[in-house]
C-alpha cells in the first residue's frame, strides 16, 4: 500500500461523510432531507429545491452501467500497468450516477445496461474507493 | 417595448494568427501578443486604440495585454472561463461591450504553447501536484480530481468517451462515421497553408488503423496539441462600416451550459450540451434557421464531439449525426462543409479562435482554395469543460 502511485482523493469537509462510509464500506450518498432528491457529487445546495438541509443515505450499492470506455493508452504512470482498464459510469437503483471502475471482469466483458455491485478497495490505510463488479 | 436585441450590432473587423507549431519558442503572453497585434493591424487599428480585452480564459492577464497594447484606458476586461467553448464565448461578451458603448474596440484572443508547455494529455501528470493542473480551468477540475481522477479519468478523451459510447449504443453511430469527420477535416487541411497536417492525407482505413487511445477514440479522432494562438477585433457596427476590410457582422450569439455542468456523469440527458441550449438562442437572435448556414466551423476537439453538435444545433436530428457527416456532406462541394481550414483535428489546436478566423476569412472570400462559393452566412462553435458550448452566427 505505501507503493500505491495513483491519486487518491482529497478528503474535504464537503465529501468526508463519503469517504468515511466507504472506509467502514458503506455507500452513503447525499441525499435533501427536504425533497429527498439524492445527489453526487456531495454539492451544500440540493439542485432540486434549494435546500441546505441533507442526510447521508446509506445505498443498496446496486446498479448498472450506463455507460463505459476502456482506456487503452494510459495517461498516469499510476495506471501503466493496469492498461487497458475499463471505466463506467454506474446509475446506482436510487437513480444517482458515480463514475468508478468495473473489476473482476475483462474491459471486453463490460456491456451497457449489465447489473452491477459495489465493491470496496482499501488502497491505503486512509482511503477505501468504492468500485463495481458484475452482479450474480 | 421594443426587444432589445445583439444582433448586428456588433461586427469582428481584424483578425489575426501566429505560426502554428509544436515549438514557438516565444512565451505564451509573446504568442497571444502577437495575434492580438496582427488582429490589430489588419483592422487597421493601432494597439492603443484598443480599449477592452477579453481573452478566453486567464491564459494572459489583462494587465499584460494592456501594457504592452500600450493601452492608457481600459474599458473593460473580462474572461470567458468555459475551457476550448471560451473562443467563441468571447465574441459575445465583446459584442455586449461595443453594442452598449461601455467599450469601442475590444480585443478577443486565445492561444497557448499547447504542445510545448502546457499539453493536455499530460493532466495526468498534473494531477500529482497538490494544487491540481497547471492549466487554468473552472473549478470542476478539483472535483474530477477527486471522483473521477482515483479511477484513471485524466484527460479530454476520456472525459467525452463514455459520452461517445453511449451514442454509439443509443443510435449506432460507428467509429467510420467518426472517422469521416476526421477525413474531412485533414482533406481540407490540404489547402491550407497553416495546417500543421498539410502534405499527410488521410483515408478512411488511415483513421481506422490508428491506435486505439480509449474506446471509442483512436489517435485520428483526437485533436492536435499546438503552440500558437489566434485573435480578432470586435467594434460596434456603426465604426465597422469605415474600416479597412468588410465588415463580418455578429448575428447571433449565445453561451449554454449542461446540467449538471461540472460533471457528465450525472447528467439525466447525456446529449443535452451547453450547445443545446445555446443554438436555439442565437439562431432567434440572428433570425434564421439551419439551413441558412453556408458554412460552419465546429469545434473538433473530437470527431464525435462534432457529430454531438450537429444534432445539437439542428443540422439533422438526435442521432442521425452519424449517417449526416457520411458522403461527403461536410465536406468541400457537400451540402454544408465544416472545418474548412482543418480544424483542431488538422490544422491547429488554438481553441477554436481559429475556427473564427476561419469564420471570418469564408466571409471575406479571403479562404483561397477552401473557399465556399457564395458565402452570406458562416458559424462558429465552441466546446469545453465537460461540454459547455459556444455559438456565433456571423454574416457578411
Amino acid at each position: 500500500m505505501a507503493d500505491y502511485n495513483k491519486p487518491l482523493p482529497r478528503i474535504t469537509a464537503q465529501t468526508r461523510e463519503f469517504w468515511e462510509g466507504c472506509k467502514r464500506h458503506e455507500l452513503l450518498i447525499q441525499r435533501c432531507s427536504d425533497c429527498g432528491t439524492y445527489r453526487h457529487y456531495p454539492r451544500p445546495m440540493c439542485p432540486n429545491c434549494g435546500s441546505w438541509n441533507a442526510e447521508w443515505a446509506k445505498v443498496s450499492g446496486k446498479g448498472k452501467v450506463y455507460t463505459y470506455m476502456v482506456a487503452v493508452q494510459p495517461f498516469h504512470p499510476g495506471f501503466a500497468s493496469d492498461a487497458p482498464y475499463a471505466v463506467a459510469i454506474v446509475e446506482l437503483a436510487e437513480g444517482v450516477r458515480l463514475m468508478s471502475n468495473v473489476v473482476d471482469c475483462g474491459p471486453e466483458d463490460i456491456l451497457i445496461g449489465m447489473p452491477v455491485e459495489v465493491v470496496f478497495d482499501d488502497v491505503t490505510e486512509e482511503v477505501t474507493l468504492p468500485r463495481f463488479r458484475k452482479a450474480t | 417595448m421594443e426587444k432589445v436585441t445583439l444582433r448586428d450590432k456588433a461586427a469582428i473587423v481584424g483578425i489575426g494568427e501566429t505560426e502554428y507549431s509544436k515549438n514557438s519558442g516565444m512565451s505564451h503572453r509573446a504568442l497571444l501578443l502577437q495575434a492580438a497585434a496582427r488582429a490589430i493591424e489588419d483592422a487597421g487599428l493601432s494597439p492603443k486604440d484598443i480599449d477592452g480585452v477579453v481573452p478566453a480564459m486567464n491564459l494572459i492577464s489583462f494587465e499584460d495585454l494592456a501594457v504592452n497594447l500600450g493601452t492608457e484606458d481600459l474599458k473593460y476586461a473580462v474572461f470567458p472561463n468555459m475551457g476550448g467553448a471560451s473562443s467563441v464565448a468571447t465574441l459575445s461578451s465583446a459584442a455586449m461591450a461595443v453594442a452598449c458603448g461601455i467599450a469601442t474596440n475590444v480585443l478577443c484572443v486565445a492561444g497557448w504553447n499547447g504542445y510545448s508547455a502546457l499539453r493536455l494529455s499530460t493532466l495526468g501528470k498534473a494531477a500529482d501536484a497538490a494544487a491540481g493542473s497547471p492549466i487554468p480551468m473552472s473549478s470542476m477540475i478539483s472535483k474530477l480530481r477527486d471522483f473521477e481522477m482515483p479511477y484513471g479519468v485524466f484527460v479530454p478523451a476520456q472525459w467525452y468517451a463514455p459520452m461517445a459510447m453511449r451514442h454509439m449504443h443509443e443510435y449506432g453511430t460507428t467509429s467510420r462515421q467518426m472517422g469521416a469527420v476526421a477525413v474531412a477535416c485533414r482533406k481540407h487541411a490540404q489547402l491550407n497553408d497553416k495546417a500543421i497536417m498539410r502534405g499527410k492525407p488521410m483515408a478512411i482505413e488511415d483513421h481506422q488503423n490508428s491506435r486505439m487511445i480509449v474506446t471509442p477514440f483512436r489517435l485520428f479522432d483526437c485533436s492536435l496539441e499546438t503552440d500558437g494562438a489566434a485573435a480578432a477585433v470586435v467594434t460596434s457596427a456603426d465604426r465597422a462600416a469605415d474600416m479597412r476590410h468588410r465588415p463580418v457582422y455578429i448575428m447571433g450569439v449565445a453561451e449554454g451550459h449542461p446540467v449538471p455542468a461540472d460533471q457528465i456523469a450525472g447528467r439525466r440527458d447525456m446529449f443535452q450540451i451547453g450547445l443545446s441550449f445555446a443554438a436555439p438562442r442565437a439562431f432567434a437572435m440572428a433570425g434564421i434557421t439551419p439551413k441558412d448556414i453556408d458554412v460552419a466551423e465546429i469545434y473538433d476537439c473530437f470527431t464525435w464531439s462534432v457529430i454531438c453538435q450537429l444534432e445539437a444545433i439542428g443540422f439533422c436530428k438526435r442521432g442521425e449525426g452519424g449517417p449526416f457527416v457520411e458522403g461527403g456532406r461536410i465536406e468541400l462541394g457537400g451540402e454544408l462543409p465544416i472545418n474548412t481550414h482543418g480544424g483542431l483535428l488538422s490544422q491547429a489546436h488554438i481553441l477554436g479562435m481559429n475556427h473564427v478566423v476561419e469564420a471570418v476569412r469564408q466571409l471575406r472570400g479571403d479562404a483561397g482554395e477552401a473557399q465556399v462559393k457564395d458565402v452570406e452566412i458562416s458559424l462558429v462553435t465552441g466546446w469545453g469543460d465537460l461540454a459547455d458550448g459556444s455559438i456565433a452566427i456571423l454574416r457578411r
